[in-house]
Order: structure tokens, then sequence, then C-alpha cells
């Protein structure tokens, strides 16, 4: 059996370079589709950016609200997989996410949610290649903490633009 | 060229947007694959699209004219190559001719996917609108809640809005990202002539005014949100592996991605003397108030911020969270706006510079160009050509809070503001006719070359990137990012960039090589150096030349007495290392013989009627005619 692993993220550590996003769509749909990427990054005020990806809950309460069954947990490596041909776009999962990640996909309109890449993500690649390590890979079995994770981008960009720019920031985004 | 293909070239959308403004009316319209092999995207095919549409009557058209095409243009390279910039043209409300004016935004990006490569205005709202592109359609949306917004409130405003509008229409699909926007603050609006188009609250399309052509049009911004994916390229395997290679190259460019170009506010005045002081009465300063390491260790939030595709980062986030100026967000702020909107002024204190470069930013100037501006008054009350009676107040060297009322009152026209807000060249002879004083008097502190204001490198200690003829030659006069160092540089630098809409920092780093191999796996185009330079770079400057000859109708440029550098730059430097050197304007003229020679243009600069058939230009040869 592999390792578990998990994608660690700091969003303050964020360049707002969106290489993740073009990595993972040029692995997953061919070609460079920044709507299409399993890890999309909001920038609800410039400066502010919050990488938003799957945190894989220890609960997974997305697998649980599916009503098709169509999502499952990859065994080795914790990742909920999706399977397309069952998917029927109800947005189900949407909603039993706490950070309303999985969103439906540009292209096909089925759930998308990031698949770890098997293993070696290759958002993180990127983003440690260039020194941001905004993203790591850290290899630890599941936690609580990691359902804290899954949040609303805005909500967590809030909270980082305080961290940023003090009180000033509790007006930057609406 | 590659004669007789049709259909879409690698990297291209495929369509324009064709709004009327005054009508309502909102088409698209398609080029040619030949048109787009020749003029290549951004300034390039910016150029031709205005010939297109105004041409013969280009000496008659007002700026702020509602006939005055806005352009707004991406390249076959933005956002697939790393560091992604949007285009923006017309006919310039500051000179009357032709500027490609860019900057990063995600704009460009969110544009292309949504199937646009860009957009061309014309006419003029009779209500202040935005235009919304997304999945859904293109509309014209109210925007009088919107007007009057400086470029913070406008981003915080836009953002939220169109978000929930989306999610109200398409609230399947999950969370919706915050769209991408560009839109004018008070100077705009107030049709400031020198104002920028703005992005990102720091970020500006600001050389040639357009954010006064923006205004004329009632035009607040411009929001995209698009879901698509970017348009298919020639050899997308080819471009996958030489986007990761340019990467690899541009991580490797250690200071750039450190720094940004934060580090000259120091570096240009203490090391190679040729920063803007007190408008450019010197150009040389030991100020370590303005070393970079003050505003990393006090006021960098985020010491790596870039923008789409780029791993330069050279962008820096700047806060200021106590004191007078709490609150202030910007970024580095980069070398121009530190030294225009500090040492310009007499300002070296690192706060101070970020207050007013948050400013210029908030109310919607260009920091460049607009603080040139500022400068020159502050220069004219010096020598007593503006009194304390016409400004309102007293307007000493360094102090900022004279300089940040001064730059308010000319984003919204009050007072001596009023004559300001024409940019430098047009208010000193404006001051001349109020003064009763010889034009040249107040023009010869007037830091231009052919109305465009300086950028902040100056060329008298020849230490600097620019050097004699760099403005003096260039088609987009003092824009520094549009320099003329040699016969060829024109045709391989900026205009490149700025025609491919990619970001010049981004070029630092890939050899040449790499970059054109990147264009060729894009579009397919057989191009290389030699071609750009040879016949795409000499047509669109050449296609610029004769805008600019054209001119008017209340500004025209002649030939050899404007192509030259201002008065100032012949003024030898009082202070520093290179103190008594100045331009040398012989070496200026003899420059710019051989630079016009390479082109093809005859000895005053009008392109000759063999260089107009070569380059395909032959719709000029009537017009040019008329000059030679
Ligand atoms: S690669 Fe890293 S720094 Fe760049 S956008 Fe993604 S998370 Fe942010
Ligand atoms: S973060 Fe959302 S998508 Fe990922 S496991 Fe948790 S509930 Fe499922």
């Amino acid at each position: 059996m592999s390792k578990p692993i998990w994608i660690a993220r700091d969003p303050a550590m964020c360049s707002g370079c969106r290489r993740c996003e073009l990595i993972c769509s040029m692995e997953h749909e061919g070609w460079m589709w920044p709507d299409a990427s399993r890890i999309r990054v909001f920038m609800p005020f410039p400066g502010i950016e919050v990488p938003h990806l799957c945190a894989q809950c220890m609960d997974y309460p997305c697998i649980a609200g599916c009503p098709t069954k169509a999502l499952s947990k990859d065994p080795n490596t914790g990742a909920v997989l999706v399977d397309r041909a069952k998917c029927i776009s109800c947005g189900a999962c949407i909603r039993a996410c706490p950070g309303s990640v999985p969103y439906m996909h540009p292209g096909d309109n089925k759930a998308t949610i990031c698949d770890l890449c098997g293993g070696s993500p290759k958002c993180v690649e990127v983003c440690a290649e260039a020194g941001y390590n905004c993203l790591t890979l850290v290899n630890e079995p599941p936690n609580v903490h990691r359902k804290i994770y899954s949040r609303n981008p805005y909500d967590t960009a809030k909270d980082l633009a305080v961290k940023l720019f003090g009180e000033k920031g509790e007006e930057v985004i609406e | 060229m590659s004669a007789n293909r049709t259909g879409v070239p690698g990297g291209y959308a495929g369509k324009w947007l064709d709004i009327d403004l005054t009508k309502d009316k909102i088409e698209t319209v398609t080029f040619p694959y030949g048109i787009l092999e020749q003029y290549f995207g951004g300034r390039g095919i910016a150029a031709k699209i205005l010939w297109d549409r105004v041409g013969e009557k280009w000496s008659e058209l007002d700026s702020l004219a509602p006939e005055n095409p806005f352009i707004v243009a991406t390249g076959p390279m933005t956002g697939i190559y790393p560091g992604a910039r949007i285009c923006v043209s017309g006919k310039s409300p500051a000179n009357n001719g032709v500027i490609g004016s860019t900057a990063a935004t995600e704009t460009a990006v969110e544009l292309k996917n949504a199937g646009y490569d860009g957009i061309i205005f014309t006419g003029k709202s009779e209500t202040p609108v935005y235009l919304l592109i997304t999945d859904n359609g293109v509309e014209l949306v109210d925007a009088k809640h919107l007007w009057g917004l400086d470029s913070e409130e406008t981003v915080i405003k836009l953002n939220k809005e169109v978000r929930d509008t989306l999610a109200k229409k398409m609230p399947r699909v999950g969370l919706w990202k915050e769209p991408a926007t560009m839109y004018i603050g008070p100077a705009g609006e107030n049709l400031v002539r020198n104002s920028a188009v703005c992005t990102k609250i720091c970020h500006a399309c600001g050389y040639g005014g357009y954010g006064a052509l923006m205004g004329s049009k009632n035009l607040k911004a411009i929001a995209v949100k698009s879901r698509g994916k970017f348009p298919q390229v020639d050899a997308p395997e080819t471009v996958k592996v030489l986007w990761r290679k340019v990467h690899a190259d541009l991580i490797a460019v250690s200071p750039m991605r450190r720094w940004g170009t934060g580090a000259m506010g120091y570096g240009a005045g203490f090391g190679t003397s040729s920063e803007p002081i007190r408008n450019w009465q010197e150009e040389w300063h030991d100020e370590k108030q303005l070393g970079v390491n003050r505003y990393m260790d006090k006021y960098w939030v985020k010491v790596k911020w870039a923008d789409f595709n780029c791993t330069t980062n050279c962008m820096k986030v700047s806060c200021i969270k106590n004191g007078k100026w709490k609150g202030d967000i910007t970024d580095v702020p980069d070398y121009e706006l530190q030294a225009y909107c500090g040492t310009n002024f007499g300002i070296y204190d690192a706060g101070d510079n970020i207050h007013l470069s948050t400013l210029m930013d908030k109310l919607g100037h260009s920091g460049i160009n607009g603080a040139n501006t500022v400068g020159l008054a502050a220069e004219l009350y010096q020598r007593g050509i503006l009194t304390e009676e016409d400004i309102g107040f007293k307007l000493e060297w360094g102090d900022v809070d004279a300089f940040d009322k001064l730059t308010r009152m000319m984003a919204y026209r009050e007072g001596i503001g009023d004559i300001l807000a024409e940019g430098s060249y047009r208010a000193a002879i404006k001051i001349a006719e109020m003064k009763g004083l010889p034009k040249k008097d107040v023009l010869k502190y007037v830091v231009h070359v052919k109305g465009i204001e300086i950028g902040a490198h100056g060329t008298r200690s020849d230490m600097d990137y620019t050097h004699d003829m760099t403005y003096a030659a260039s088609v987009q006069g003092g824009d520094h990012t549009a320099n003329v160092i040699d016969g060829y540089n024109d045709m391989s630098g900026n205009l490149y960039f700025d025609s491919a809409v990619y970001c010049s920092f981004t070029a630092r780093g890939p050899s040449v090589a790499l970059q054109f191999d990147f264009a060729k796996a894009v579009t397919g185009f057989p191009i290389n150096i030699t071609s750009w330079r040879k016949v795409n770079g000499p047509r669109i400057t050449t296609l610029q030349k004769a805008f600019l000859l054209m001119g008017g109708p209340d500004l025209t440029w002649e030939p050899i007495k404007d192509d030259d550098n201002p008065p100032r730059y012949y003024e030898p430097l009082p202070s520093g290392p290179w103190k008594g050197k100045t331009t040398d304007k012989e070496r200026v003229d003899l420059k710019i013989q051989a630079y016009f020679e390479t082109l093809g243009w005859d000895a005053r600069g009008i392109p000759k009627k063999e260089t107009l058939e070569r380059l395909d230009l032959g719709f000029l040869e009537k017009h040019m005619a008329k000059y030679r």
C-alpha cells in the first residue's frame, strides 16, 4: 500500500500564478482550461488568492450525499473518485461539501473533484518548482483537521484579507 | 506569408465583439487569416482596425468624439505564453496618435476563453454602462451606481455584483469565481487626457490616455467571466513542453522575482543616475529611505505576487496598516511609481510614496503620466509661473499633503486641476496663455515626447537602458515600454510583446529563439525573429507613424522638429557621478536618420512609397505622399 498523502495549503503563500490550474487542466483535460481545473484559485480581491480544492474529509459527506453512488474513495490515496457515467449532475455533492468544493464541469456538466493525480499531484509540483510552496505534499494519516480546510473560499479570503491588510481587510470583500 | 490559408490560426478565439454604444448594438466581426498573420494581435491589429474604421478621416477625428474606436485586444500568445496582458488602443486623447497600451489582467484570459480575441467599442452610451461578458451572453449593464467610484470600490462592487448575477443565472454549476474586470476611475470619467484604463486595483494601461476615451463613451467597466478553455493551438504538445521550459527560465531570474522593479527607486537614482527628481531637474540621489528593503521590511505583505500564468512575480503587495495612510494597498510600488510618485515630487519616504501611488491608482490616473503633470505644476510653482493663488495652496517639493490635494483636483478637474487634466503638453500651453507667456517658456519644463510624458528612465547619464534616441524616435513618444534603442530594437522589442500580447518581463530569461518557437507552435505562422524584424515589426511601426503624421485636429506633430527629446534632456546633469553629462544632440540626429533609413522612411521620417508597397501598406501612399 502506498503512503497516505494530503495537499497541505497556505493561501497566504499563493502568488496567484494559476500554474496549478493550468497544469491540472493540461493533465486532466489535455489543454489549458482554468475553469475545468480540479484546483481553482479564487481572487475576490487583488492580492488575496485562495486555492480551492478537495480536502479529503475523513467522513466524506459528498460520497454519503450522492444519490447515485457516483462518488467513491480511492483506496490508495483517499481521493474522491467520480464515476461520470453515474453522475446525474444533481449537485447533491456540492451541497453536502462544507466548502462547496465540487463543481459541474464546463464541458460534460458532471461533478468534478480533485483525484490527487493518482498519488503525485501536478499542482504541488509546479507550485514547489516556482518556490511558492503554497501547496505542499505531506505523508500523514487522515485526521479531523482536513475537513475544516473544506471551506468556502470567500470566507477564507475574508480572513486572509485581515491577516494581510489589517482592519482594512474587513472592507475589501463583499 | 502562408498564402491562401483560411480559417482561424492557432491561439486565436476567432472573433471580436463589435459594439456600438450609441445604438446599444452588440455584434461580432472576424478577421481573415492573412490579416492576423500580418498584424498578429494587440498593438498591431488595433492599428489596422483603426485604419479600417477611421482611415482618411483621421486628422478630423476628435479623440474624444463618439466615432473614435476604443479597442481592447488580446493576442495569439495571451494567457498561453506566461504573463497574460491586455492591450488597449484608439486615437490617443493624449497625442492624437496610436498607442498600444498594455496591463496585466485576467480580463485578457477570460475574454479569450469566452471566445473573443478583442472588443471594438464605438459610439457613446447615453448613461454610464459596463459591458458584461459571460457564457450566457454579452450585455451592456447600467453602471450609474458605479460612476464616481474609485478603483478599489469599483473592484469590490463589481466582484460581488457579477458573482451574484452568475449564481442566480447559472446556480447549478457550483461556486462561481470572481469576474475579471477593467475599469476607469474618476480621472477617466472626467476625461483627464492622460488617465488610465485600470485593472486589479493597481495595474494600468497608462500610456495614451485611454481612460479618457472610455470615459467619453460613458463606459465605466468591462467585466468578464467565462468557463471556456483556451483556444486551440497549432502544435499543442510542443506548446506544453515549451510552456514548462519558459517557466523554468523565468524561475531562474532571481533578483526580479525577489524585488520586482522595486529595487530601482534607489538603484536608478544612485546607481545609474536616471531617475526623475523634482520634474527631472536632477536624476541622481543617495536616499536610502527609498531602498527596497525599507518597503519590504515595513510594508510588503506578499513578497511574491504574480499575474496570470507568471512566475516572474515582479509584483509585491504593499499595505500600510497604521498611521496617516492606514488602509492604503498597492503593489511594490514598482519603480515607475517609486520614481514618479516619489523622487519626482521630492518625496523619499516609502510610506508617503506608497500613499501617492495608491491615490493615483484609486483615482484612475496613470501613475507615470498624471504624476508627470503634477510634477510639472510643482516646477512651475517653484519658478513662480504658477502661484499660490493659482493653485490654492503652497506646492513645495516633498509636501505629501499638497501633492495629494493636487492629484485629487486633477481627477475632478477642480480649480487649476481642470487645466492639468489636459496632460502635461496641453496644460503647459494653456498655462502660457493664461500667464501671457510665450509657449516655449512653459513648454521647456514639459518632459514629454510627442505629447506622451516620458517614463522614469532618463537618457543623460546614458547608463540606463534608455539612450539618446530611445524616446525621440519612438512612435509611442515618451512610453518607456516602447523604446527604440537602435534600428532594430523597435521591431523585435516591446512591439512584439505588445502585439503577441504578453509581458515584457516574462520575456526576460527565455531566449528569443525559444519565444519565437513558442509563437510558431501556437499560431502555425512561419514566424521568426527575422521575419518579425524585417516585415511585421516595420509594418506596424510604419502604420503607427502614419497616424502620428496625420495627427489632428487640435495637435499635430511636425516631422524632425518633434522627433526630438524635450529641452530638459539636453541640460547638463547638475549632480551625481555623471554631473555635467547630457544627451548628445548630434548623436540623436544621426541615430534617428539611421533608424529612418532602416525602416525605409525618408530623411524626414516619412515612409517611402516602395516601403509602403513592400509592407502591404499601399493604402497609406495617397496620404503619405502629402507629407513628402
Ligand atoms: S501554483 Fe501555487 S502559487 Fe501558483 S496559483 Fe497555484 S497555489 Fe498559488
Ligand atoms: S472537501 Fe468536499 S469534496 Fe472533498 S471529501 Fe470533503 S466533502 Fe468531499
